[in-house]
């Protein structure tokens, strides 16, 4: 894959099949450490052992006939770049991917566009809670998007609120690579948890 | 407009629910784009991205659009599903610029594309 961000896309879409109904999506760019690193934690059905095990093997499964190769296309990249890949997960719980990369790395995909990844997840998964957070050499920007649709008054009728939406984490987006002031807007008490 | 705020976001909001309002009912089309691995590798994200952002410019009240996981025809991805009633169509090799032009032709003029027809169910 040409982009970080549909790596995250196809993680987010395993937690998604694993039932998730809160996804927890954090980036964090640290030029001093040379770090990248992206976790995706979701409340999903969550892995036994045996699977956990072998969920790093090319064109192992658990849906029946698909191929299999997400997660090892993932870990394969972290690799490659000076990182790893680490699944902590208990069924019936949910499962936490965390990733982590060397930001100077030659080989790294640029994070891509990030806002697009968004907006397809947030469009096609209204009824999800997404908390995403980017963070960039101490600054960031995140949001929780069931608490955002509440304080927009947009419980219902969502899709039709989708591109602006884009539009406005895009800006933050923007906002964040240029080292600027961010608009945060996040449940208090997802921060806690 | 630049949406840069909270407030902006619900300035839009406010907007939008009044148009939308003029034009409410049920979703008559379901559009799924396969979303798996192999679909998000080529291209599927972009494709959603154009449909969905096709669909508001359009204002279509009547369009549902998801996403669902591989379903084994990994070599003509990015593929869509359109549904209406029990006719489903599925599109293959897709493109940002072909998916509105299915929002286009098939969403809104009920013609559908045959060139880039994979499969039909009627």
């Amino acid at each position: 894959m040409k982009e970080l961000s549909l790596h995250i896309l196809d993680l987010v879409e395993n937690a998604l099949r694993a039932g998730a109904q809160k996804v927890v999506i954090s980036v964090r760019e640290d030029s001093q450490e040379d770090l990248l690193e992206i976790i995706v934690e979701d409340n999903g059905i969550g892995m036994d052992e045996e699977t956990r095990k072998r969920a790093l093997d090319p064109f192992f499964s658990t849906k029946g006939k698909r191929i299999g190769i997400g997660l090892p296309l993932v870990a394969q990249l972290a690799a490659q770049c000076g990182g790893k890949l680490e699944i902590l997960s208990e069924q019936g719980k949910g499962t936490r991917v965390r990733v982590v990369f060397r930001k100077s790395h030659i080989d790294l995909p640029p994070l891509g566009d990030l806002s697009e990844t968004l907006f397809v997840l947030l469009s096609s998964h209204p009824e999800v809670e997404f908390v995403f957070s980017h963070e960039v050499d101490g600054c960031s920007w995140s949001f929780n998007s069931r608490e955002l649709f509440r304080e927009l008054g947009i419980e219902e009728s969502r899709d039709i609120f989708f591109v602006p939406l884009r539009d406005w984490i895009v800006y933050q987006e923007n906002l964040l690579r240029e080292g600027r002031e961010r608009e945060s807007y996040k449940h208090r008490g997802s921060q806690e948890n | 407009m630049k949406v840069t705020s909270i407030e902006d976001l619900k300035r839009i909001k406010e907007e939008a629910q009044k148009r939308a309002l003029l034009r409410e009912g049920k979703a008559e089309y379901k559009v799924t784009v396969h979303m798996g691995t192999c679909g998000i590798a080529a291209g599927a994200r972009q494709v959603m991205a154009a449909l969905l952002d096709e669909v508001a410019k359009r204002n279509l009240t009547n369009v549902l659009v998801t996403q669902a996981g591989c379903i084994g025809l990994c070599d003509r991805e990015p593929l869509v599903t359109v549904e209406r009633g029990t006719e489903r169509v599925l599109y293959g090799d897709l493109t940002p610029e072909k998916a509105r032009q299915i929002v286009a032709s098939h969403l809104v003029n009920g013609q559908i594309i045959g060139e880039w027809v994979v499969h039909t169910e009627r």
